[in-house]
């Protein structure tokens, strides 16, 4: 799977407060919490963000609580994919089992700047800045989380192996 | 080759004898956990895996605590679809309002955690059990489905840190102190995917409570458990209470850690964490002239009863500063009963302090105690990210109870020595 997209570019320990704001997690569905989308970082990301665009982060990004309503609201507002340095564990994990798409690439975030059109190959990890007109290298995914990715995410994963043992 | 604790209690947990760190595992879990935010969701997810019952109606605990007593209309529809799904699954261990407390001090005061045992809860917080001696962390919605339905879960076994905590401790430094200085010395994703094992002759000396503070925030720094071995403490901690099996584990003397840090506490200030990170810390000294509006004594953090016994010393025969909203909340309900029982509630309230039912409402910006914009608060809970307790302009300031009793008195940040009537 390719995405392309405008990049919006954030700092380092971007948590899930930044994310999705707990004043917003009286509800779970996606829609609602896409509105809400980074609100505290940047109040009109909402409005800004086009459908495929892509969030490039610093260091430990997602950190904080383990509301999974952040990957849902970054999904469900349009965003594509996230690239950045590292992640938070749980973010990482919650990443995966909901379908968002993540990459960490030191170089790409160091070299990336806001509003460069990218292009990211999922399953080989390689980052296009079509702007720039460069090419970096994300960390390999790991093979488990790649049989996470290809079952649909964890449920889906997990509903095989239910049926497996049925 | 030796193992430690964390990789020890792993190993049992998926059936092996051996494990080291970065391996992949498949572990059963003792126990999962949600709460009134995270559990509608994995609710959701759990009904798309097409089986009908939970893995073990005993193991599975849902506790209403963030959003309640409901705040508003979609909350209560929360807690309502929660509750519905406790009925329908017979859960058997379910804390109504009235009887619950703040999860991560209610379900040890339960007897639901214990050492050796491997937790999983859709809260990041869920790490602080690791004071009994267990492996336990927090998951998100989804990780949680799968293990109600499952009864495991996947673990990549994580490298370990070892903290040795030495020296004299000064007067008022608590597990607060100790752990806000660590974060401060390896920043908010200085153990990341790590275990935290924390060990030496102070944190024997550590209360439970103290040491569960401390796990509690092994998170703060990016940390996949915080863990303590278990000794007689935790032996008289959990007597009487365990509803579950349980095991102690040691680390062995030759198990490798990925860093050793010794720190001595000997001349160790209290410690006070700064906007807009829990990493920035400054000892009490460099922080005496914020002024504040809003004190908060609680939290999954620090709302047991030697908080709230700190707090009562620092606050009897005070009064609350004429700007300041105090506001206190007891970690569970016995705790709060305990705390009336001493007197400690009276004290509060000549003190001229907000009691509250527990709810973990303000650490989150929840309710309860909402800052405005550009209002600034010192609290005992264990976040201060922007907008973590209301407007997106205001501040909060984290520190341990005393800190923040002797705050609420001054108005601004104090340390306790300052208003302490002998």
């Amino acid at each position: 799977m390719k995405f392309s997209g405008k990049v919006w570019k954030f700092g380092d320990d971007i948590d899930t407060d930044l994310i999705i704001p707990a004043r917003y997690l009286n509800t779970s569905d996606p829609e609602e919490l896409a509105k809400h989308c980074m609100e505290d970082a940047d109040a009109s990301f909402y409005s800004k963000v086009q459908k495929g665009d892509i969030i490039v982060a610093g260091k430990n990004f997602g950190c904080g609580s383990s509301r999974e309503h952040a990957p849902v609201a970054i999904k469900a507002c349009g965003v594509s994919c996230v690239i950045a340095k590292t992640f938070a564990r749980i973010f990482y994990r919650n990443a995966f089992n909901i379908g968002l798409s993540i990459f960490e690439c030191e170089e790409a975030v160091e070299k990336i700047d806001e509003g460069d059109v990218l292009e990211v190959d999922a399953s080989t990890g390689i980052i296009k800045n079509l702007t720039k007109n460069e090419e970096y290298r994300a960390t390999p995914v790991p093979e488990f989380m790649q049989e996470i990715i290809s079952a649909g995410g964890l449920i889906n994963y997990v509903k095989k192996k239910v049926s497996r043992n049925a | 080759m030796g193992m430690t604790i964390t990789e020890k209690i792993l190993a049992a947990h998926a059936g092996k004898d051996f494990v080291e760190p970065g391996e992949l595992i498949s572990a059963k879990v003792d126990l999962v956990l949600g709460n009134d935010i995270t559990a509608p969701l994995a609710i959701k997810e759990f009904r798309k895996i097409g089986i009908d019952k939970v893995f073990d109606k005993k193991r599975v605990v849902l506790v209403p605590d963030h959003f309640t007593p409901n705040k508003d209309i979609k909350s209560a529809e929360q807690c309502k679809f929660m509750r519905e799904f406790v009925r329908e699954q017979e859960l058997e261990f379910y804390y109504e309002v009235g009887r619950m407390g703040i999860e991560h001090c209610l379900l040890p005061e339960e007897g639901l955690v214990g050492p050796g045992q491997v937790i999983i809860g859709a809260d990041s917080h869920t790490c602080t059990y690791g004071a009994l001696g267990a492996f336990s962390t927090g998951v998100g919605s989804t990780d949680l489905a799968a293990a109600m339905a499952l009864g495991e879960t996947w673990f990549k076994v994580p490298e370990s840190l070892k903290f040795i905590y030495y020296g004299n401790l000064p007067r008022w430094v608590s597990g607060k102190d100790l752990i806000l200085y660590t974060i401060g010395k390896i920043g908010v994703d200085g153990a990341l995917y790590r275990a935290m094992e924390f060990t030496g002759p102070v944190i024997e000396e550590l209360s439970m409570d103290s040491r569960f503070t401390m796990c509690n925030m092994a998170i703060e720094a990016g940390g996949e458990n915080g863990i303590i071995a278990p000794d007689e403490k935790t032996k008289q901690y959990i007597e009487g209470r365990m509803k579950f099996p349980y095991e102690f584990y040691y680390s062995d003397e030759d198990a490798k850690y990925l860093e050793v840090y010794e720190i001595d506490v000997t001349n160790m200030e209290l410690q006070v964490a700064f906007p807009h990170l829990p990493e920035n810390t400054k000892p009490v000294s460099e922080a005496v002239n914020v002024r504040i509006d809003q004190a908060v004594i609680g939290s999954c953090t620090n709302g047991r009863i030697e908080d709230l016994r700190i707090a009562a010393e620092v606050l009897k025969g005070n009064k609350v500063h004429p700007d300041v909203r105090a506001i206190i909340f007891p970690g569970t309900q016995k705790i709060y009963m305990q705390a009336m029982k001493e007197g400690l509630v009276e004290i509060f309230i000549e003190a001229g302090a907000a009691v509250s039912t527990p709810t973990c409402g303000p650490c989150l910006g929840g309710h309860m105690g909402i800052l405005a914009k550009g209002e600034r608060a010192i609290a005992t809970t264990n976040r201060n990210f922007v907008g973590r307790m209301g407007h997106p302009e205001s501040e909060v300031y984290l520190s341990n109870p005393a800190v923040a009793a002797a705050s609420a008195v001054l108005g601004r940040i104090a340390h306790p020595d300052e208003v302490i009537k002998k």
